[in-house]
């Protein structure tokens, strides 16, 4: 079905035109939208789109190179502490101090990638476990970094106010186009990086790390290169995401973070970017809208508050979304583990080769 | 606070995690599975005490029992109905299952019994002290904490060395076809090792729950502390979990003493530096991938 002919197929960008064609239709949808949403999805679109960003990055590092990390909130924290910190302590502008702040978290990455060297399964998950909780820990123990109190995000001012050049950008909406267009440089650079060398070593250590280490890549350089990678991609969401919320504090990284990154992915779609996209953007959905407002959906709201009333309590409805997500993460290693990226190829498939 | 009495506090500390580890390796020795649900499992388990306790007044022993069954049913019906139906599964797809059976214990948990902290008092106190050897203060809570662990251990002795159950989960963990074959149905010997593992879960909680409050998310630290005590011990070796369960105790009751602000990682910063050291825990062979 997916027969490729030439080298150059395996490294184009758009496969096909109709491919082209619907990136198109997506990207003018994308652009037109704010002009039609209101200030709520604009606010929920931009907190998708931060989650984009990291899920695509989260996808180098867990679907292409088969580390997995439970500790991804970390770097998240970094991106955002240290954006804002640069910002505000060391008056950096907005460009320099998010991608500082990203190469920060990409260091941090290349540190907790070395241990990541000798450790495999469980004793990883738990040292990057470690590391998430270590960061939430040290960012709430330490004054410079706000403490338990949180730290509030500087206005977004994007152009250089050193030299008199300034951009602020205050709403949702104008806040929207930025995130939008650097989550789109983002997933074309992920795309780009899995057709090179680099991606192609990626996912030869993570179908068989020694099979890798035969034909010669070198195990210490690509897999500490892709925990950088990856954790760049999470700084820059973090940088993105402390300016989205305007406010945060150590217990917005906290563990269940983590478990919401790779629940993005999983249910995405493993190794796949257009999975991590679907995957972050139902699952932010999920988490952050669908549930929140369940007591005003007609009907089900009001037999669910029935039953709070009647059985269990009605301060604690707000944890449905905690049972829907347990529900959706057990299901879709149930019934499809490839997540909705496999159900689309599946679905693909039927059509493509209907009549048999 | 003198030497004696933070070692005490610690071992006991320990001993607790070690017992709450004990439930993390019973399932990772069979089946290979790393249960993130264990904490969350042990402390729907402790709310069904809390509720019998609360609302029906029963005694606490009755009470207790009712809730090891529950426990146990409760450890059956995981695997059951989440972990049997799931095909060929790899290490992340087992990882995100029961990280799954976790987010829905603790939200059904927080949806019946509220967020907030509630009152639940065990027979056993902390403020009753002995004082056996001169110096060496001990508490009635300590006490029962290293007698229950050290009569977990002998059970589980005996059980995986002298029945023919427990003979066959160590034959299960070691080839789960040949098991097959054998004539064991490694299905239900998972149910068995979930069950076990459950109520031994419920068993640390219960104990743990005289040292912090009770809600639904009162079991999450105890757990990764629990789950890093049994990855330094190996994940596969029983005395091992024990002692790394000694290990964090100890680390965490002195340098919590020293420096109480970086009491909750200290651990956790000693298990990845142990594990840079030795990948696979203190006690066990290299963890060995199958090629």
């Amino acid at each position: 079905m997916d027969m490729k002919r030439a080298y150059y197929e395996d490294i184009e960008l758009f496969k096909s035109g109709t491919i082209l064609f619907w990136t198109i239709v997506l990207m003018v949808a994308l652009f037109t939208l704010p002009l039609i949403a209101t200030n709520y999805y604009l606010y929920l679109f931009n907190l998708i789109m931060v989650h984009v960003i990291l899920a695509v990055g989260l996808n180098i590092l867990v679907g292409s190179t088969g580390q997995i990390s439970l500790g991804h909130a970390g770097f998240f924290a970094i991106g955002a502490y240290a954006t804002v910190l640069l910002m505000t302590k060391l008056s950096i502008p907005f460009f320099p101090a998010l991608i500082l702040a990203a190469f920060i978290a990409a260091f941090f990455g290349f540190i907790l990638g070395l241990p990541a060297l000798r450790l495999e399964g469980p004793y990883l998950t738990i040292a990057t476990l470690a590391f998430g909780l270590a960061i939430m820990h040290i960012i709430g123990h330490m004054e410079v970094f706000g403490g338990r109190s949180g730290l509030r995000a500087p206005d977004l001012n994007i152009g250089i106010p050193q030299l008199g050049w300034n951009l602020t950008l205050t709403t949702d909406f104008s806040k929207y186009y930025l995130v939008l267009i650097i989550a789109i440089l983002m997933v074309l650079g992920a795309v780009n990086i899995l057709k090179t060398k680099v991606g192609r070593a990626f996912v030869a250590i993570r179908d068989s790390d020694i099979a890798a280490e035969v034909i010669g890549i070198n195990l210490t350089i690509y897999k500490t290169l892709s925990f950088a990678v990856s954790a760049f991609y999470a700084g820059i969401a973090g940088g993105l995401f402390a300016f989205v919320l305007g406010f945060f504090d150590p217990i917005t990284f906290n563990m269940f973070l983590s478990i919401y990154f790779l629940v993005m992915i999983v249910v995405g779609g493993l190794g796949s970017i257009m999975g991590s996209i679907t995957g972050a953007a139902f699952i932010t959905y999920l988490m952050y809208a669908l549930f929140k407002n369940i007591k005003d959906v007609p009907y089900v709201g009001d037999f669910l508050t029935a039953i709070s009333q009647r059985w269990l309590s009605i301060t604690g409805m707000d944890n449905l979304s905690a049972i829907a997500l347990g529900f959706v993460m057990i299901g879709i290693m149930i019934f499809e583990p490839m997540g909705i990226f496999g159900v689309w190829i599946r679905i693909k498939k039927y059509w493509k080769t209907w009549p048999f | 606070m003198p030497f004696e009495q933070l070692l005490i506090e610690g071992l006991a500390m320990g001993a607790c995690y070690g017992l709450f580890g004990l439930a993390v390796v019973i399932i990772y020795k069979t089946s290979e599975v790393m249960n993130f649900a264990a904490g969350e499992m042990a402390m729907f388990s402790t709310f069904i005490v809390f509720h019998l306790l609360t609302f029906y007044h029963c005694p606490f022993w009755v009470a207790l029992l009712a809730a090891i069954v529950f426990a146990a049913l409760l450890g059956i019906l995981v695997q059951y109905f989440f972990l049997r139906p799931a095909k060929n599964p790899t290490l992340l797809s087992l990882i995100v299952i029961t990280l799954g059976v976790e987010m829905l214990l603790m939200g059904f948990a927080s949806w019946k019994w509220g967020a907030e902290q509630q009152e639940f008092s065990l027979p056993i106190s902390y403020m009753v002290t002995y004082e056996p050897i001169k110096g060496f203060i001990i508490s009635q809570w300590a006490l029962a904490v290293f007698i229950i662990a050290a009569v977990v251990m002998v059970f589980l002795y005996f059980f995986f060395n002298r029945t023919s159950l427990g003979t066959a989960m160590r034959a299960t963990q070691q080839n789960k076809h040949a098991a097959k074959i054998m004539g064991i149905n490694t299905d239900r010997v998972f149910a068995f090792s979930w069950a076990f593992s459950s109520v031994i879960g419920l068993i640390a909680a219960v104990l743990l729950t005289a040292k912090t409050i009770l809600d639904p998310q009162f079991m999450m630290e105890p757990f990764l502390k629990a789950f890093a005590a049994a990855v330094l011990g190996g994940l596969m070796s029983i005395p091992g979990v024990l002692i790394g369960g000694a290990i964090m105790g100890l680390l965490e009751n002195f340098f919590g003493y020293a420096w109480p602000v970086w009491k909750p990682i200290t651990a956790f910063i000693v298990i990845v530096l142990v594990l840079c050291v030795r990948p696979s825990g203190l006690f066990a062979k290299h963890w060995v991938k199958k090629v």
